[in-house]
């Protein structure tokens, strides 16, 4: 059986998904560039120990905010 | 020829220097030990912690924010703070100083050195960096009173919209806020629902536009209000008029606004 996941790693899966979706609206040749800084931001923190609430959140709300203001359509590329 | 002349000189001047008359002994050093409240986004993981600064108040300037910005120059340059105008104009400077939300360039070092001063970000509110809250929310909220002058008339000489000295009072008190946000983050209904309660000082703009004799959309704003969460979390604790650093009382501006709801 699968280990039940906390609300807090859905919330984190959740900001993932949202930021790769976000990468497949950008221009075809760039997407793989964006997948990449994805996938860089969020190993980042992947050793983060899983009770460390507060820096989970911290990172969170920076993962939004950076979402919100990537995802904008004016982006088009990024490194 | 020129360069032995010059060395020349300054023996000479070494030699013949005189002590002032009036040259008084260095004063013994008042050390002054500020704890302060330090996070780095930079590394997440770390937890905060209270970083200890020595200052010595004889060559220091008599405010907080004095002693910060020698801090900063002089101790640790990673030391982070919001600050402008340096005499409680722009409201940059908020922050939570011994216990209590004032500005760090309006609040007096307390001279007492066996005293320790402790300095926090302004409570509640999430962190920037060491006493940089983030204070988005507060601005959104500012911005859904939609402070500005509403009005479908233009005026009869198409110049300036007019108003006697009657209603032009009435705005006193109320046109002096900085927003600096010391009030509302001081306020316990505020901490607790921080997304739908407006808070003190976005309230007492609100009511600044209410009475406001040139607007005309006084309806609309009251509608926007009328509501359990954005006003009627105000439950009078009054934090917000103790801790106004420019003196003056969202609590009777919020009450105003209450009656002005009630009577309508």
């Amino acid at each position: 059986m699968a280990k039940r996941i906390s609300g807090l790693q859905r919330e984190v899966l959740q900001v993932y998904r949202h930021c790769i979706r976000a990468a497949h609206r950008k221009p075809l040749t760039n997407q793989p560039n964006f997948v990449r800084y994805i996938r860089t931001e969020f190993s980042k923190y992947r050793d983060i120990s899983r009770k460390d609430f507060s820096t989970i959140e911290h990172l969170l709300r920076v993962g939004n905010r950076r979402l919100k203001m990537y995802s904008a359509s004016e982006v088009k590329d990024i490194h | 020829m020129m360069m032995s002349g010059l060395l020349k000189k300054n023996v000479g001047r070494a030699v013949f220097r005189r002590g002032l008359a009036s040259e008084v002994a260095p004063a013994a050093p008042k050390m002054k030990t500020f704890k302060i409240y330090r996070w780095s986004p930079d590394k997440p993981a770390e937890k905060p912690k209270l970083q200890e600064f020595q200052v010595d108040l004889n060559n220091c300037g008599p405010m907080i924010l004095d002693a910060l910005l020698k801090i900063k120059d002089e101790q640790d340059a990673t030391l982070t703070l919001r600050r402008s105008c340096r005499e409680g104009i722009c409201g940059s400077c908020a922050m939570n100083i011994g216990g209590r939300n004032t500005l760090a360039c309006l609040c007096k070092i307390d001279p007492d050195t066996s005293k320790q001063t402790k300095i926090y970000p302004l409570p509640h509110m999430y962190i920037v960096k060491d006493l940089v809250p983030d204070l988005t929310q507060f601005y959104q909220q500012y911005k859904s009173v939609q402070p500005y002058l509403q009005r479908k008339s233009v005026p009869e000489d198409g110049k300036e919209n007019l108003q006697s000295i009657a209603d032009r009072k009435k705005l006193d008190g109320l046109y002096e806020c900085i927003l600096c946000a010391c009030c509302s983050t001081a306020c316990p209904s505020y901490w607790w629902n921080q997304e739908q309660y407006l808070g003190p000082a976005v309230l007492m703009q609100a009511y600044r536009w209410l009475v406001d004799s040139r607007d005309q959309a006084s309806t609309m704003r009251k509608e926007m209000l009328q509501n359990s969460m954005s006003l009627y979390r105000c439950h009078t604790i009054m934090n917000c008029t103790r801790t106004c650093p420019k003196g003056l009382n969202p609590g009777k501006a919020i009450a105003e606004i209450k009656k002005a709801l009630a009577t309508d």
